[in-house]
C-alpha cells in the first residue's frame, strides 16, 4: 500500500512577528513529521498559528515582520531553511505547494483561469506556452470544470468554482505535498463535501501527502490519517485518527470534543471551553492552556510540559502525564 | 461596447452646450466692447455703432448665443476678430505643438514615474522609497513657472546647452517637456505607489508566490497589471489637462500651443476665438476621458463586463 517514507520533519519551528507593539509568538517550537502520501489535520483554534506554520514551510511568512526563529524543517533530506531563495522557489507551487482559504480573493482577476494555471506548469515544467494551456485544459477537467472555461476570469465562477481551480494550480505539478490552509471554510456547507471530496479523491489518485489545516473536527475524520492539536502556537497532542477520536488526552483535545454537540444527547447549550486564546504577545508561563484548563493545579503556571509519548506515537504535551498533575480520568 | 462609446460620444452634446454657455455668458458680462476693440481706440462712435449693428451685437444675449450655436452646428465658428481666420484654422494651425509638448511631458512623467513608484512600494520605508517620497512632494508643490525658468537659467542661460524658448526641432522641446513632466510624474509615482501597496497585500499575490512565480514577474506581471487602474486615471487627466494647453510653462517658453493662444484671445477679448478654443479644449478632455475608460475594459476584464 503506502510507502512509510518520511517526506517531511519539521524540528523545533519557532515563527515570531516582531512588531513596534511587541513580539508576537505565533509557531513556539513545534514537531511535525510527515510520510509520504499521509495526511495530517493541523486542527487549532483561530489564531493558534495553524496559518503561520504552513507559510513557514513554504517559506512565504511575511518579513518583515515575521521571521523563522529557529528550527529545521526537512523535506525530502533537505532542511529548507538552509536552501537558496531560488531553490525554494523551484520548490514552491512544484514539490510542495498550498491551497489558500479564501478562494474569492485567492485568484489573480485579471488572468484567465487558463493563463493562471498555465503559468505554474510553464514555470516547473520544460513546456511550451501552448503545452502548458493543454495541460491546464487537463487539469481543470480533472476537478470538475469544462475546458472551455479556460479563458474566463476569475469573477465569472462561483466560490466553490474558484476553489477548484485554485486545487487545479495546486495539483497542476503533481505535488509530493500539499498544504490545504482551511480550503472550505469560506464555501457553504453542500460544496464543503464536493470540495473535500476531490481533494481526498486527487490526493490518493497522485499519492500526494496532506497537511490539512482547519478547525473543523469532523472535516477532520472524513480526511486525515493522523492529527495534530494546535494550541497558542505550540502542538499540545498528535494522534492518529482512531486513538485521537476514541481516546483524547489533552484536557484542550477533550474540550474541543465536548464542545461538539453530540447527535443522541439532548442538548440545551453549547458547552464551549471557557475563555479565551491567550494574548500571542503576552504567552501565559508554563503550560500555555493553564488559565483555561479545568484540571490547572498550581505547578502548570510555573513549569512548561515536555512531550510525553503514551503509546505508538500518541504524544502529548500536558503535566498530567508526566505524573505531576493528579488527575485520575481527563472527561 | 460599441453601444456604450456611442453613449458616451451622446453625452457629449450636453457638455458642450452647457460649456459654450457658461463661456459665452461669461465673454457677454466682461466689460469691454469687441467693435471698439476691432476698430481701435480712435475710432469714431457712429462708425463703431454701425459695426456693432452688422455683428448683431445689439441683439438680446439668448438671440446672440443661440446664433452662435446655430452656426456653430453648421461647422461655422466665426472669425477671429483680431486676425480674421476662420478660428478653427488658428486652432488647428498651434495644436500640433500642444500636442507634441503633451506626449513629451507625459512621457517624461510615465517613464519616472512608474518605475520609482514601483520601486518605492516594494521597497516601503527604504531610503529609496523617503528620497522619492520627497521628491514628489517636492515636484507637486513646486510652481511650474517658477521651476520651467529655473531650469532655462541654468541650461540655457548660464551653461548654454538648450534653447529658452519656441518650437525648433527636438532640442528646444526638452526643458518644457522637462517642466511639464516633472509635477505630472510626482503625481503619478505616488499614485503608482499607493496602488502598488494595496495589490502586494492581496492574497492573489500570495498565491502567485506560492506557485513558485519569479519575484520580479509577481510584482510586473501580477500585481502591476491590478494596480494599474488608478494610475491609467491620473495619466490620462494628466493628458487631458496639458492637451488643454499648458498655458504658464507656454508662456514661459513661448511655446506656440493652443494655451497661448486662448490667453491671448481672452486678452483682447476675441469672444469667437474663446469660444472656439474652450469648446475645443473640453472636446478634446472629454476625448482623453473616453479614451481611458476604453482603456480600463483592457486592463480590467471585471470592468468590461460592465460595459454594456
Amino acid at each position: 500500500m503506502r510507502e512509510n517514507k518520511e517526506l517531511l520533519n519539521i524540528e523545533n519551528l519557532a515563527i515570531h512577528y516582531i512588531t513596534d507593539d511587541g513580539t508576537v509568538k505565533a509557531v513556539n517550537g513545534i514537531n511535525i513529521k510527515l510520510n509520504k502520501g499521509e495526511t495530517l489535520g493541523l486542527v487549532g483554534e483561530t489564531g493558534a498559528g495553524k496559518t503561520t506554520t504552513a507559510l513557514g514551510i513554504m517559506r512565504l511568512v511575511p518579513n518583515p515582520p515575521g521571521e523563522i526563529m529557529s528550527g529545521v524543517i526537512e523535506f525530502e533530506g533537505r532542511d529548507l531553511l538552509k536552501i537558496s531563495e531560488e531553490e525554494m522557489r523551484k520548490i514552491r507551487g512544484n514539490k510542495i505547494s498550498m491551497i489558500f482559504q479564501d478562494p474569492m480573493t485567492s485568484l489573480n482577476p485579471v488572468m484567465t483561469v487558463g493563463e493562471q494555471i498555465a503559468e505554474v506548469i510553464e514555470i516547473h515544467q520544460n513546456v511550451s506556452k501552448q503545452e502548458a494551456m493543454e495541460k491546464a485544459g487537463e487539469m481543470l477537467e480533472l476537478v470538475g470544470i469544462p475546458k472551455a472555461r479556460l479563458n474566463d476570469y476569475p469573477h465569472q465562477f462561483s466560490g466553490g468554482m474558484k476553489q477548484r481551480v485554485i486545487i487545479a494550480i495546486a495539483l497542476a505539478c503533481n505535488p509530493q505535498l500539499l498544504i490545504a490552509d482551511e480550503p472550505t471554510t469560506a464555501l457553504d456547507v453542500t460544496i464543503q463535501a464536493q470540495v473535500l471530496d476531490l481533494m481526498n479523491n486527487l490526493k490518493n489518485e497522485f499519492n500526494t501527502a496532506m497537511i490539512l489545516i482547519t478547525h473543523d473536527l469532523g472535516v477532520v475524520a472524513e480526511v486525515c490519517d493522523k492529527v495534530a492539536i494546535m494550541y497558542a502556537g505550540e502542538i499540545v497532542e498528535t494522534a492518529s485518527l482512531e486513538q485521537l477520536f476514541e481516546n483524547p488526552k489533552h484536557p484542550y483535545t477533550v474540550g474541543l470534543f465536548g464542545s461538539i454537540p453530540k447527535l443522541d444527547e439532548e442538548v440545551d447549550r453549547l458547552k464551549p471551553i471557557k475563555g479565551l486564546m491567550p494574548d500571542p504577545t503576552n504567552l501565559p508561563s508554563g503550560c500555555k492552556f493553564h488559565p483555561r484548563c479545568p484540571y490547572a493545579k498550581d505547578i502548570c503556571t510555573k513549569k512548561e510540559p515536555k512531550v510525553t509519548e503514551l503509546e505508538n506515537g500518541h504524544k502529548v504535551k500536558c503535566l498530567i502525564y508526566e505524573g505531576l498533575v493528579d488527575v485520575k480520568e481527563v472527561k | 461596447m460599441h453601444k456604450y462609446i456611442l453613449h458616451r460620444l451622446l453625452l457629449l452634446i450636453p457638455v458642450i452646450l452647457g460649456v459654450t454657455f457658461i463661456v459665452y455668458s461669461i465673454m457677454y458680462l466682461t466689460p469691454g466692447d469687441p467693435a471698439q476693440i476691432i476698430l481701435g481706440e480712435s475710432a469714431p462712435p457712429e462708425k463703431v455703432e454701425q459695426l456693432r449693428e452688422e455683428m448683431g451685437l445689439n441683439d438680446p444675449f439668448i438671440v446672440q448665443y443661440f446664433r452662435f450655436i446655430k452656426n456653430g452646428l453648421k461647422g461655422d465658428f466665426g472669425r477671429s476678430y483680431s486676425t480674421r481666420r476662420p478660428v478653427f484654422e488658428e486652432i488647428f494651425a498651434r495644436f500640433p505643438a500642444t500636442l507634441k509638448l503633451t506626449i513629451a511631458g507625459v512621457l517624461v512623467a510615465i517613464i519616472i514615474g512608474i518605475p520609482v513608484g514601483i520601486i518605492s512600494a516594494t521597497k516601503q520605508y527604504s531610503l529609496f522609497d523617503n528620497v522619492s517620497m520627497v521628491g514628489a512632494l517636492l515636484g507637486v508643490s513646486m510652481p511650474n513657472f517658477w521651476f520651467g525658468l529655473m531650469l532655462v537659467l541654468v541650461f540655457s542661460v548660464t551653461l548654454k546647452w538648450l534653447p529658452s524658448g519656441g518650437d525648433n526641432g527636438l532640442s528646444s522641446l526638452v526643458l518644457p517637456a522637462i517642466t511639464l513632466g516633472t509635477s505630472a510624474a510626482a503625481l503619478i509615482t505616488r499614485m503608482t505607489r499607493s496602488s502598488m501597496l494595496e495589490v502586494i497585500r492581496q492574497d492573489y499575490i500570495r498565491t502567485a508566490r506560492a506557485k513558485g512565480v519569479l519575484e520580479k514577474k509577481v510584482i510586473n506581471k501580477h500585481a502591476l497589471k491590478n494596480a494599474l487602474i488608478p494610475i491609467i486615471t491620473v495619466v490620462g487627466l494628466q493628458f487631458g489637462y496639458l492637451l488643454g494647453g499648458a498655458v504658464l510653462t507656454e508662456t514661459v517658453f513661448s511655446w506656440p500651443g493652443v494655451g497661448r493662444l486662448l490667453v491671448d484671445a481672452i486678452r483682447q477679448k476675441d469672444t469667437p476665438m474663446v469660444l472656439a478654443s474652450v469648446v475645443f479644449v473640453s472636446v478634446t478632455f472629454s476625448f482623453v476621458n473616453l479614451m481611458v475608460d476604453i482603456l480600463y475594459a483592457y486592463v480590467d476584464p471585471r470592468i468590461k463586463s460592465q460595459y454594456k
